[in-house]
């Protein structure tokens, strides 16, 4: 087998695959934080909570109501997309009209009350999924096994992902959301209901982390502090994508997946600072990120 | 056909802390135009955004086609049949032409058809594809006033469509206005532009320092001139 600076290149492409599969959730989760950013400026601080009630919400309805693998890949999202938009009416919806800190602190108040409330109830150890049999296999890929599972991960985010895309870019629906992001006061002055277009909005970008969370339960400790590190990382690809951009925060998601895996390859060492060294440098040369606008 | 489709009654309207209308009475019968004159900052803008509540806080009263439209939200306001072509013509940059013009909902039977649109303004169907913003000055303004006829709205209100206009753009404007007046809509046009708006209004009203100060008919025109002079500088 050939080498790359000494590194066997089925080691390097094993690693930027398994990248693919972490860069699938930050794909996921920076969507959504994309674009509830773009229509309400609000910054989600409580989007990894919503992750990890997703994970939650499959595993507690497998153990206590026998909901299966793929149901729960439904019902999870909708259950916590609902959470959401009882969250934005109750409380994001009178923060609107303030500074966006509101907005954060409040999320980030509530992050810290799901994730604590979690941690009383199931204690901190976290339990695991099980892979659902179907997707239990191994593919062989010449330069690696790839566990079928993760392969599902990466295709089922992509699919997500665009589509989540498609409906904004391509559709009259997505020209409103698009128009309620540039200005809401005319959009209502047309006759269309603002108030609960932000709602649903809300509802369906914090589905979309549900959904991931849902998608990685199988495969990392489902627990009440899943959420924490990992939307970290997310605020920073949504901070090199550019705040509001639904196609940046996709491709950006992805490609730092990619960047982290082979980080880990050549110098593991820096493989969790990688994102925020990139964030630093992108911040400095295109402060509006990279597909921002300004 | 001279039930009142708009009147406003004592309206006070507020941006923040600032005071704006102080106690607006106007109305407008079905079909007519009614043409609000002023200098800049007379309030005139404020009354129109006002009308579908697009200020901070309002009291009085306003009534759009028999209902009391003061504590309802914009978009209830607009589905009483209202549209709205603002000042800076609100054309989204990140919609197509096409997006644009359908993207206000349906409010009512009546919407015009989106060929007649078309026929109305042929320029949008050329650039239907075009993002709204990269149209000229004209065809957006053209775009502006289409988007609103889809809907089906019945009471037009327009915050000065002819501004910086080529006259010969103004004045397929003045016949598109004229066309829709046939029509049997209702038009509540703000016109820094006299001329574009004198030939075109059955009613006038001239506002300062947010009041109506003085209300005429078409017809008396000619017997005001003095007062506009001395109001307007015209």
């Amino acid at each position: 087998m050939s080498e790359i600076f000494g590194i066997p290149v089925a080691v390097i492409l094993g690693q930027l695959t398994l990248g693919l599969v972490n860069g699938s959730f930050y794909a996921l989760l920076s969507l959504g934080l994309a674009v509830i950013f773009g229509l309400m400026g609000v910054v989600n601080f409580a989007h990894g909570a919503f992750y990890t009630l997703g994970a939650f919400a499959a595993l507690l309805g497998l153990q206590y109501f026998g909901i299966n693998y793929w149901a729960a890949l439904l019902l999870a999202p909708l259950a916590v997309g609902i959470v959401g938009i009882i969250v934005e009416r109750l409380f994001l919806r009178h923060l609107y009209r303030l500074d966006p800190l509101y907005g954060l602190l409040l999320t980030f108040g509530l992050a810290l009350i799901v994730e604590g409330s979690l941690h009383q109830v199931f204690g901190a150890s976290g339990e695991s999924y099980p892979v659902p049999d179907s997707l239990a296999g191994v593919l062989n890929l010449h330069f690696m096994f790839l566990p079928l599972y993760r392969a599902w991960v990466i295709v089922a985010s992509v699919v997500v992902c665009f589509g989540t895309w498609f409906v904004i870019e391509r559709t009259s629906l997505g020209a409103t959301l698009r128009a309620a992001t540039e200005n809401a006061p005319l959009l209502q002055a047309f006759g269309v209901n603002v108030p609960i277009l932000k709602a649903a909005t809300y509802g369906g970008g914090v589905a979309l982390a549900a959904l991931a969370g849902v998608l990685a339960s199988p495969v990392v400790l489902v627990n009440s502090h899943m959420g924490t590190s990992l939307v970290i990382v997310v605020f920073a690809v949504v901070v090199i994508g550019g705040m509001g951009s639904i196609l940046g925060a996709i491709v950006t998601g992805l490609a730092l997946g990619v960047i982290e895996g082979f980080t880990k390859v050549i110098y593991p060492e820096a493989s969790n600072i990688v994102v925020f060294i990139i964030m630093a440098l992108v911040l400095m040369i295109r402060p509006a990120g990279l597909f921002g606008k300004e | 056909m001279s039930a009142q489709l708009l009147k406003l009654s004592a309206l006070n309207a507020w941006y923040g802390e600032s005071h704006v209308l102080h106690g607006v009475d106007a109305h407008v019968n079905q079909g007519d135009v009614v043409t609000l004159l002023g200098r800049n900052g007379a309030g005139r803008t404020t009354t129109l955004r006002s009308v579908l509540g697009l200020v901070g806080r309002r009291a009085g009263s306003v009534m759009i086609n028999g209902c009391e439209a003061i504590g309802l939200a914009p978009h209830r306001i607009a589905r009483l049949g209202v549209g709205y072509c603002p000042e800076e013509r609100g054309i989204y940059s990140s919609l197509s032409t096409e997006e644009n013009l359908m993207l206000p909902p349906l409010l009512g039977p009546g919407g015009m058809p989106v060929d007649e649109i078309y026929a109305m303004f042929p320029n949008l169907e050329k650039r239907r594809g075009s993002r709204g913003t990269h149209l000229s000055g004209g065809e957006q303004q053209m775009l502006a006033l289409a988007r609103i006829l889809r809907s089906g709205a019945k009471l037009l209100l327009l915050d000065e469509i002819s501004e910086g206009l080529a006259p010969v753009i103004m004045q397929a404007l003045s016949r598109t206005i004229q066309k829709l007046k046939e029509k049997g809509y209702t038009i509540v046009m703000v016109e820094q532009n006299f001329r574009f708006a004198a030939p075109l209004a059955d009613r006038f009203y001239i506002m300062e320092r947010g009041r109506i100060v003085e209300g005429f008919a078409a017809a008396e025109l000619q017997g005001r001139m003095a007062m506009l002079h001395e109001f307007l500088g015209v």
